[in-house]
């Protein structure tokens, strides 16, 4: 730990600042101003990139470097007490967190400059919300750079639910988008799910959180990182295991809602309603992998964690999901005909191969193939928005022949109402666009061979290369299950290629789809670049058996795995000495022939077979889907129909979780009140009950009171009576006498003392009184505060002053009443 | 002797009330500044007493008053505050403040007598935050009844005589028992007292039967006002038919009243009978758990907005009760010492979190209600549809006042949630994990309920293609409210220390 402070560490506060400036300033000020808009969220987003690739990124590789190990923490400003404990907020830079400073302002600048061109910038189909947009991606940035600076959990979880919220809003960002086929779903509602299932998944993470807190009483990572803290948590039994496990599983379920982990996967496939940068941006480069990123954060207390709990047939609970959501989502990937639809459940998988890494231990190797994978899939993405954009054209120029004559109708190309509906996004209607765009091709090539694992040259290969090794040694069960999996990616994105830009047009938009303009573009080939180059930080060092760093002269050859490794060490205070049983730990390993042949073979054969199938003869137009029409011969075509509707999950989902939940909200408030006019629930109707009781024993009282109490009374009454004519003498001349006498004093005291100051208004009445009872008050405090020698002067002015203002008052109604009279 | 900053805070609406009296009836303009202005007085005299308690440590009474009153009887004037209620008397300054400015355009039918009666319900409820003394407590407690009563009754919704009379009847009903355990508890103290921190620290009842029917006869006072399940329904009627200002206030502060007397007086004072029912007949828990996913169940069926919103008022408030539970619980297992008892400072602190942000957010829902009422003459969920188009400001203002309700980080309601969980989970983790669930019945009801039936979707255009957007007197209504919620929501630190203070000493002092 370093205690010293560092300034240009400590620019990482700045970070998350910028963005946020542009989030507040849009709504605020400049909505109408698109030019200004746009500008203002680049404009944030720059200067963060710029602060952290310049300033805090190098810092912390050169501090690194210097010492070996990396785990800065800014002096803290005071944030949270609770007893006597106080929360402070600061700064914390190690590398973990500075590999993911330099990938996510690098891939939202990108994105939010391919953002202007997406959102039709500048033509008549700009969107009307288009500064709106900007707000939500700045926010956005804002909250994936803030989990990521700050020294503790707690922000962690903040930030990630700003995320969610922004995925939410910008998931339903078309939010008065119909379809014409009622079984869509549409975007709003897909936000709407979006946020509840991973509000499902962050519960187990909040629960997590306040228990690790009430346990350690501190959320700073230096705090339960500490061994001394892990130790105690590993020793203090809590629900049949330790405490460590329940808290480190309970936060992974975050990781289960936010990475889109099977069971709650569900919700990342429908995201992509969502504008196309959003779903680049938030559903595969940042967000989703920030639940990676928390296992990553994290993983000391995964690892000294039970790894038995919940554990299948050997497989810990955490690669368990991890693996069996990446086979699961790639088997869906195949069947899936929208360009970003396949690009989801190849982002679901993804997620699953890092999350079954560190699963199994390999901490370096999910977190790299965490980078390389935001490149590579922000790529993709973008570049099937370039093709989603170039369809919407092409189909805009088939309908109304070019631009004009459609001005002022804003975003028409996504809006659902037009002539028939054309979903631009159904790789079944494109086809040939490789030719008619060039860029567009390319990029998507590069990022599709990353995602294949392409050998050598792409960076996906060697990080899912990391993994497969790391599970070999590791976990062979994990292995397999994976390379299944890499060989699957490889065919679906074969498939993806083929049927996007291979052949001849299959519609009449494909045929005039033009390529994109150059602000996405531009973003697209820097991205491009990192896809191929990100991978080389990575290349193991001993690889070919050869002493690569001593062959080349390079110290750092593997630099990624050094840097990124050494995380951990720094957490633990670099004395690593866990005296805890069943923990995980990275597997010690050599460089072997075996797991890279098999991965890499697996990898080629998916693209070799995708590219028979799909390739060799591309698809013509009103033709099926050779593997449906394969599987069909098969009598398979049930698999394929189930691998399309996504194994019915929503299905299931939508009719046992949704169904009862509303089932039961209805029984309750049915239970309790109700809507029904003049009818009430069980809890209301005993309430109603009593009230008729009440009113129940008042009649009966009444009754009572009436005949029996009355009576009585009136006995008493006529006794009086009787008594009273003896005295009535008396009372009439002596009584009497004195009260008129009084009655008599008073009326001339009135008349002829009090009349000028009646006005007769109750109101002068009251105020006269009100001024009384302040100047009273007043006095009061004035005897009681003020010094001696002060009082005497001071009372004689009021009275002077009271009684100048009733002489005021008396001179003022009488000039009324003469006004009156007159 | 110092000046008495709280003598006059607390009777400086009483006098603007009595001034408003003074005003000829026609004069409607007057009344409304005048009414206003001394809401605001109010307003910047509980700024001042705030930061004098922060300033002097906030752990302690400070600025107390303390005169005898009827010495027959050993009853005091006894004013104070603390890091606890300091906050509260403020929330109560500004939400009456913002209450009267909103109510300026919208209340047009006797303004004289809302006027009235809207600062002297001010001056009851800084009454019971500011009473030290148990009869002054009840005398403010029971004072408060009455405005709300005609507020409800006179310038409510359809059913107004039904819900004004239920409220006051079931209220009533509560605050009775609570008179004769006050009595009992005077009874009790040797020698006689109704002062609240003697009184607490000398354990009434301590070890007889007689402390848990003095506790119950608090409790359920409290519990109706707060209102915990099962003691809830007079609020959907009450809030449904109260004008909006008046829901506001409802909910924003009447409910606090019940919170605060729990915190204040029964934790203190009857720790014993409370952990009883916490944790070996764990009645209270269930309420509180109850109260929450009960709560947001009730709400994600409702189709009345107001309702909707009413009804989320009662599972907000469950985890003020939880909070509460939870020190309890501390105090019953013995574990008060070190990281257990910043838990349950924690817990507490969450449930002192809640009084005030549910007061700001919930204050601010309904404040919204009453704006989109104002103009569609309907609150049916589903007449609505797509007006985030048609009016983006109110929808901007909405979206960050609901996902405060639904506890999103980064905004006030947060942290009470978190605070509650955290003390929860360590003491009696079953009720954080089952209350937990409320949680997402919560983002269920907020955001589909309302956000997507009131404001996606398509526009109807042509029944609500005139709808125009928040005016300026809205949007200064609700700006300082937006403002607190994102400021605590990131900032919690100013509200949280005081209230920490405050919390930690009453921990400290639990036999």
């Amino acid at each position: 730990m370093h205690t010293q402070s560092d300034f240009l560490l400590n620019l990482a506060w700045l970070i998350p600042l910028f963005p946020f400036l542009a989030f507040v300033a849009i709504p605020l000020g400049v909505y109408h101003n698109r030019k200004l808009s746009h500008s203002l969220a680049i404009g944030g987003i720059a200067i963060a990139c710029a602060l952290s690739l310049f300033f805090v990124f190098p810092r912390a590789v050169w501090l690194w470097a210097r010492d070996g190990r990396l785990a800065y923490e800014s002096p803290l400003i005071h944030w949270l007490s609770a007893g006597h404990e106080r929360f402070g907020l600061g700064i914390y830079i190690d590398p973990a967190t500075a590999i993911m400073l330099f990938m996510v302002p690098l891939v939202c600048l990108m994105i939010f400059i391919y953002s202007v061109g997406y959102m039709n910038f500048g033509t008549p189909q700009v969107d009307p919300r288009y500064s709106r947009f900007f707000a939500y991606i700045s926010l956005f940035a804002t909250g994936m750079l803030g989990m990521v600076v700050f020294n503790n959990l707690l922000t962690f979880f903040i930030f990630w639910e700003i995320m969610g919220t922004c995925s939410y809003l910008l998931i339903g960002f078309w939010y008065e988008k119909n379809y014409p086929d009622p079984k869509k779903i549409t975007p709003r509602q897909a936000g709407l799910k979006a946020f509840i299932v991973t509000k499902i998944g962050d519960l187990f993470f909040m629960l997590g959180l306040a228990l690790l807190y009430a346990e350690v009483g501190s959320l700073a990572y230096r705090d339960i990182f500490d061994p001394k803290t892990l130790e105690h948590l590993a020793h203090t039994p809590f629900l049949g295991t330790n405490m460590a496990t329940v808290i480190a599983l309970l936060l992974f379920g975050g990781t289960v809602g936010k990475s889109a982990q099977f069971p709650l996967h569900v919700w990342l496939p429908d995201a992509m309603e969502g504008p196309t940068p959003v779903s680049a941006l938030i559903h595969a480069a940042t967000m989703v992998s920030a639940g990676v990123f928390l296992v990553v954060r994290t993983f000391p207390l995964l690892q000294v964690a039970d790894s038995s709990v919940l554990a299948l047939g050997g497989i810990p609970f955490v690669a368990l999901i991890g693996a069996f959501t990446a086979i699961f989502a790639s088997v869906m990937a195949i069947a899936q005909d929208d360009v970003k639809g396949v690009l989801a459940f190849s982002t679901i998988s993804q997620l699953g191969y890092m999350v079954a890494a560190l699963g199994i231990g390999a901490y370096v190797a999910g977190a790299f193939h965490l980078i390389t994978h935001a490149f590579f899939k922000a790529l993709l993405f973008l570049s099937s928005g370039s093709v989603i954009h170039g369809m919407e054209h092409g189909h805009h120029h088939v309908h109304h022949g070019g631009h004009e004559g459609h001005k002022g109708e804003g975003h028409a190309g996504h809006e659902g109402h037009q002539e028939k509906w054309f979903n631009p996004n159904d790789m079944m209607n494109m086809g040939g666009l490789g030719k008619r765009m060039p860029r567009t091709f390319l990029a998507f090539l590069i990022g599709g061979l990353a995602l294949a694992g392409f050998p050598i040259i792409t960076a996906g290969f060697w990080s899912k290369d990391e993994i497969l090794a790391q599970a070999w040694s590791g976990n062979q069960v994990v292995f397999w299950i994976l390379a299944v999996a890499a060989g699957l990616t490889a065919f679906y994105t074969a498939r993806q290629l083929c049927l996007t830009f291979a052949g001849e047009p299959r519609t009449e938009a494909a045929k005039h789809a033009p390529e994109s303009v150059s602000s996405m573009t531009t973003p697209l080939l820097i991205l491009a670049a990192f896809a191929i180059c990100i991978g080389w930080v990575g290349i193991p060092d001993n690889v070919f058996n050869l002493d690569l760093p001593h062959a080349l002269g390079v110290k750092y050859i593997n630099w990624f795995h050094h840097f990124v490794g050494s995380t951990l060490e720094a957490a633990h205070g670099g004395e690593h000495s866990l005296r805890v049983t069943g923990h995980l730990a990275e597997a010690v390993h050599g460089f072997d022939w075996a797991p890279m042949l098999i991965g890499t073979g697996f990898g080629l054969t998916g693209l070799l077979l995708g590219y028979l199938v799909y390739g060799l003869k591309p698809l013509r137009a009103g033709e099926m889907d050779r593997l449906e029409a394969a599987m069909r011969k098969l009598y398979l075509g049930w698999l394929y129909k189930a691998m399309e509707n996504r194994f019915y999950f929503d299905w299931l989902y939508r009719n046992t979780f949704v169904w009862a939940s509303l089932r039961l909200a209805e029984v309750c408030d049915w239970f309790d009140y109700g809507q029904t006019p003049g009818k009430h629930g069980v809890v209301d109707g005993i309430v109603v009950a009593c009230g008729w009781l009440g009113r129940l024993l008042s009649t009966v009282f009444n009754w009572f009171d009436l005949y029996i109490v009355d009576g009585l009374v009136n006995l008493v009454g006529r006794l009086g009576r009787l008594l009273s004519v003896g005295l009535d003498i008396f009372d009439l001349q002596v009584v009497d006498g004195i009260v008129n006498g009084i009655g008599a004093a008073l009326k001339f005291i009135g008349r002829e003392m009090l009349r000028p100051i009646q006005s007769g208004r109750v109101q002068f009445y009251l105020l006269v009184a009100a001024i009384t009872a302040l100047v009273l008050v007043a006095a009061l405090f004035i005897t009681l505060y003020l010094p001696e020698h002060l009082l005497q002067p001071l009372l004689l002015g009021l009275l002077a002053l009271v009684i100048l203002l009733a002489f005021y008052f008396i001179l003022q109604s009488r000039k009324t009443e003469t006004d009156k009279t007159e | 002797m110092y000046f008495p900053i709280l003598s006059v805070t607390l009777f400086a609406p009483l006098v603007g009330a009595l001034l408003i009296l003074t005003i000829p009836r026609e004069d409607v303009k007057t009344i409304r500044r005048l009414g206003t202005a001394f809401a605001f007085i109010s307003l910047i005299l509980a700024s001042i007493v705030w930061i004098g308690v922060v300033r002097a440590g906030a752990g302690t009474m400070q600025y107390e008053e303390n005169y005898p009153w009827i010495p027959a009887f050993n009853i005091h004037y006894y004013l104070g505050v603390d890091g606890l209620s300091a906050p509260m008397v403020w929330l109560t300054a500004l939400l009456t403040t913002l209450s009267l400015f909103y109510s300026a355009r919208t209340i047009q039918e006797r303004v004289k007598e809302y006027y009235f009666l809207f600062l002297v319900l001010e001056w009851s409820m800084l009454g019971v935050f500011l009473s030290l003394d148990l009869v002054l407590f009840y005398i403010f407690w029971e004072i408060e009844l009455v405005p709300m009563f005609l507020l409800i009754g006179v310038w409510g919704g359809k059913n107004r005589l039904y819900a004004a009379i239920k409220f006051f009847l079931y209220t009533m009903v509560g605050s009775v028992a609570m008179l004769l355990a006050i009595i009992g508890v005077y009874f009790q103290t040797d020698p006689h007292t109704f002062n609240i921190l003697e009184a607490a620290a000398a354990q009434p009842f301590r070890g007889t039967v007689w402390a848990n029917v003095a506790f119950w006869a608090f409790f359920i006072a409290f519990a109706i006002k707060v209102p915990a399940f099962p003691f809830h329904t007079w609020l959907p009627d009450a809030h449904t038919e109260a004008p909006t200002a008046g829901s506001v206030i409802l909910a924003g502060i009447l409910l606090k009243l019940g919170a605060y007397g729990i915190i204040r007086i029964v934790l203190p004072m009857f720790p014993e009978p409370f952990k009883y029912f916490v944790l070996d007949s764990p009645i209270i828990p269930v309420m509180a758990i109850a109260s929450i996913v009960y709560g947001a169940l009730v709400c994600m069926a409702q189709w009345d907005l107001k309702r909707l919103i009413a009804y989320s008022s009662v599972a907000h408030m469950g985890y003020v009760t939880l909070g509460l539970c939870t020190a309890a619980a501390a105090y019953g297992l013995g574990r008060l010492e070190g990281v257990d008892f910043n838990a349950a400072a924690s817990a507490v602190n969450g449930a002192a979190f809640q009084m005030f942000a549910h007061g700001i957010i919930t204050g601010g829902l309904f404040f919204l209600v009453g704006i989109i009422y104002e103009r569609a003459h309907t609150r049916d969920l589903k007449a609505f549809g797509g007006l985030a188009s048609q009016i983006p400001y109110y929808y901007g203002i909405m979206m960050v006042t609901g996902f405060a309700s639904l506890g999103l980080p980064g905004l006030a309601g947060f942290w009470s949630e978190f605070f509650v969980f955290r003390g929860t989970v360590h003491f009696i983790p079953l009720a954080a994990f089952i209350g937990v669930l409320g949680v997402v019945f919560t983002a269920a009801y907020i955001l589909w309920k309302v956000v997507q039936h009131v404001f996606l979707g398509e526009l109807d255009k042509e029944r609500w293609g005139k709808l125009t957007d928040m005016e300026w007197w809205e949007k200064v209504t609700m700006w300082p409210l937006v403002f607190i919620m994102v400021f605590l929501g990131f900032y919690p630190a100013p509200l949280l220390d005081s209230f920490n203070a405050a919390i930690t000493t009453i921990l400290q002092n639990l036999p």
